[in-house]
């Protein structure tokens, strides 16, 4: 038996203190689908990275056809026959189909006298071995997402790729459009080429793939054949893990319904039909996979994308904001996901920062009231242990869990009706991180509804007193507190025997 | 301190020039040249006020000398009409106003960039401004020359009209709401939105500010001498941009303050008149005004370096 096409061994890679990866096997043989199951945050796309040489790995060994190499770059991995297709092609829009393929291909001599037709002829040798009916002359913009991948692949090809990772190729696909890109991809397998396939998508996955292997938090849980296997043991595989945190119990008497949402939907972020319910004092998970719509009900509720059909209550009235101003006039109060781009400005005072939505309740007469403006900061730097310097400290010399806090810190300010929070605790240190569950808590023991969204699952599972479920933009669970990751996983990735 | 490093920083260079000139050429030192020359800049800060806030706003308006000049002609037409300083000065100021408010509804409603708007605006004012006077000058009746007073109580009423209003302004960016915004839209738009402020509506302000300003710098222009000039103005856009980026506003928004703005201003004005009292030769001038600007800028993003890493 030749050897593996692509071999990895003991791969470890950490950012700062994070390990992405403790020690990863994996390999992949010619001719071979070889599927990448894992939550998000699991370690796959740092894998990825180290393959392609986007990342220099920390430890282990990566062998290509048997050779052990080191110091991958992306042009020794693109000169190995690594190539990646990722889910937004990369590609060049107002350029053509040939002219993409050709910028990949050929090593650039500015001077050089260009063929056109030989450009042409290798486009279409190379779309028509897939089976891609595109014509070399479109520019790229006219193409639908699927015939960019196309393209992509045809790259791929053209560049003699024997190893080629595909990263959740179908997420933007229809059915029709999945079912072409299947046919490729068995079409490279049965030419020789091997395939890293990575996809939420179970029934993908056992339907194209000829092995699995699962990773968990930076860890190869085990490689399977497909036909060993079931949706069951692989969700177990997936979500089998303890509790290394301690999360602070719910305390909070949930009282009367304090926001509902009836058959909410926008076309524009593609989320429709969502309904349900969340009371005063309770804190509502919101789970499901990196775009299942949560961030985009979020941006529904905040009026940043407007709901469409549906309404929305909150506290018995019909709120319908068009705006975040209407939102943040409305009660509505929603900590980002991203907070060193969309909360904290951190060329501002942390002062500044905080008093950022409450300009018309603080200062009604337009003027700055700088001693007012200081006494609240130093109540909230006190009352949710903001580490600063004080009330002039600028946002960037905060940590990020401080900074989560002050973003926080704002909204509450606004002495909100209902709190959103996307992602609180990603990439905050492991102390804030109960910090910030503490005050959740507090929060929530106030009175005030908490919709939490979080891909933390140990978060979910461990903060919410309910927990929706979110997949392909609606609402496909609601299940108790206290649930166990098996069925939130089950729900999330659409297993519906696991969503009871 | 850190915080007006770079505002002392060329307020030091400022001192050094002075002192240089005190002691090669204690000619500078003449009362009525001084007064005479802050008189000319004066126009000049009150647009570069405006021109700081735009570019606080992570935004740049290229149109304000043609704004400039079109006002300016628009107020000694008026004024030749004998229409009085009560109307002539809210008409100078509205129609800056109106200008910049079509600047900002391109800019801040259809999310143009303001590069390519001001540009449009800057080039199609100023052929239109060719076109309709011919290159000819306004003259101006007697009494419309420092408000028909002496020249000197002119001159002063022009200098202190300008420091007045750039103190009012600086004062207004630390200690309004207003002012807050500004700096909020300029640094983090996305963040800003999402607090629930609108930065589509300040930008557009902001541009029918800046406006506002130019149309009441040129008419200062305009009263300072017994005709104007319809090319007043042209290349006023450069020498104010100079002075912010100079005076340590960011050119990516969110930083720096009206007194920066002051002291490059002085700065670069008192490049040209230092070389004639110093015998060198004119044309340094801009040689030696370029090489400011580019230190600024390298200044700024070698700071930024430090700070993003």
């Amino acid at each position: 038996m030749p050897p593996p096409l692509l071999e990895l061994r003991e791969l470890a890679k950490s950012f700062g203190g994070a390990r992405a990866l403790r020690g990863v096997d994996f390999d992949l043989f010619a001719g071979e689908v070889h599927a990448l199951l894992g939550e998000n945050g699991a370690g796959k796309s740092t894998l990825i990275k180290i393959v392609t040489g986007a990342h220099q790995p920390d430890g282990g060994t990566i062998r290509i056809a048997g050779e052990s190499v080191t110091h991958l770059t992306p042009a020794r991995a693109h000169a190995l026959g690594i190539a990646c297709i990722y889910q937004q092609p990369a590609l060049f829009p107002d350029l053509t189909v040939m002219e993409n393929i050709a910028l990949r291909l050929d090593a650039g001599a500015p001077l050089h006298r260009v063929d056109w037709a030989a450009r042409r002829e290798r486009a279409t040798r190379l779309l028509t071995r897939i089976g891609a009916d595109i014509s070399p002359e479109t520019e790229v913009r006219l193409l639908s997402m699927p015939e960019q991948q196309l393209v992509e692949i045809a790259c791929a090809l053209g560049a003699g790729a024997r190893i080629v990772i595909m990263d959740e190729p179908t997420a933007s696909l229809t059915q029709k459009e999945q079912h072409l890109l299947f046919a490729v991809v068995r079409e490279l397998r049965a030419s020789g080429v091997g395939i890293v396939y990575i996809s939420h998508r179970l029934e993908e996955i056992f339907a194209l793939a000829d092995r699995v292997t699962v990773l968990r938090d930076g860890e190869s849980v085990g490689t399977n054949q497909v036909s060993d296997i079931n949706e069951t043991v692989l969700i177990r595989m997936m979500v089998g893990r303890e509790m290394t945190q301690i999360y602070p119990a719910s305390e909070s008497e949930p009282g009367d319904v304090a926001l509902s949402l009836h058959q909410v939907g926008c076309a524009a972020s593609g989320v429709r039909d969502v309904s349900f319910e969340v009371r005063a004092g309770e804190v509502f998970g919101l789970a499901g996979l990196v775009g299942a719509g949560r961030t985009e009900l979020a941006r529904i509720l905040f009026g940043l994308t407007p709901a469409d059909t549906g309404e929305v209550r909150l506290n018995g009235q019909v709120v319908r904001p068009g705006s975040p101003l209407e939102a943040v006039a409305s009660g509505i109060a929603y900590v980002p996901e991203d907070r060193r781009r969309q909360g904290v400005i951190l060329e501002m005072p942390l002062a500044h920062n905080l008093t950022m939505a409450i300009h018309r309740v603080l200062f009604p007469r337009g003027w700055l009231r700088v001693g007012t403006e200081d006494s609240l900061t130093r109540e909230y730097i006190r009352d949710l242990a903001i580490k600063c310097t004080g009330p002039e400290a600028l946002g960037s010399s905060l940590s990020g869990g401080n900074q989560q806090k002050v973003s926080l810190a704002r909204w509450l300010a606004t002495k909100p009706r209902l709190l959103i929070l996307d992602e609180p605790t990603q990439g905050v240190d492991v102390g804030a991180k109960s910090e910030i569950h503490k005050i959740i808590r507090r929060l929530a023991r106030t009175g005030l509804p908490v919709l939490l969204i979080s891909s933390d699952l140990p978060e979910i599972l461990g903060m919410s007193d309910r927990i929706g479920v979110m997949r392909g933009g609606t609402l496909a669970a609601i299940l108790p507190g206290g649930s166990d990751a098996h069925s939130v996983m089950a729900a999330a990735l659409g297993q519906e025997k696991g969503a009871a | 301190m850190n915080r007006y490093f770079r505002e002392l920083s060329v307020a030091a260079a400022l001192l050094v020039m002075l002192a240089g000139l005190a002691l090669f050429a204690p000619g500078f030192y003449q009362p009525q040249p001084l007064l005479s020359l802050a008189t000319r800049e004066a126009p000049t800060l009150v647009v570069a006020c405006g021109m700081a806030l735009v570019i606080m706003c992570r935004q740049i308006d290229i149109s304000v000398g043609s704004i400039f000049s079109v006002c300016g002609v628009g107020a000694g037409l008026l004024a030749a009409k004998n229409w009085p300083f009560a109307l002539v000065l809210p008409a100078a100021v509205g129609c800056g106003a109106l200008l910049g408010a079509l600047n900002g509804l391109l800019i801040a409603g259809l999310r143009l960039p303001s590069i390519v708007v001001t540009l449009a605006m800057m080039v199609t004012l100023r052929q239109g401004l060719n076109l309709v006077q011919q290159g000819e000058f306004v003259n101006l009746p007697d009494g419309v020359q420092w408000f028909g007073l002496a020249q000197s109580t002119g001159q002063w009423i022009m200098v202190a009209a300008a420091l007045g209003l750039m103190v009012a302004l600086g004062l207004g960016l630390r200690h309004l709401v207003a002012g807050r915004m500004i700096y909020a839209i300029g640094s983090d738009a996305e963040a800003a939105r999402l607090a629930g402020i609108r930065p589509q509506l300040g930008t557009f302000l902001v541009f029918v500010f800046m406006g506002a300003l130019t149309g009441l710098a040129a008419f200062m222009n305009t009263v300072q001498s017994p005709q104007v000039q319809p090319l007043a103005g042209s290349g006023l856009e450069l020498k104010v941009i100079a002075a912010v980026v100079v005076g340590g506003v960011a050119i990516s928004g969110g930083r720096g303050n009206l007194w920066g703005t002051f002291v490059g201003l002085l700065l670069l004005a008192c490049i040209a008149p230092a070389l004639i009292h110093l015998h060198i030769e004119a044309y340094w001038e801009k040689a030696i005004q370029g090489t400011i600007i580019l230190l600024a800028v390298v200044a700024d993003s070698l700071r930024t370096r430090k700070n993003g890493s």
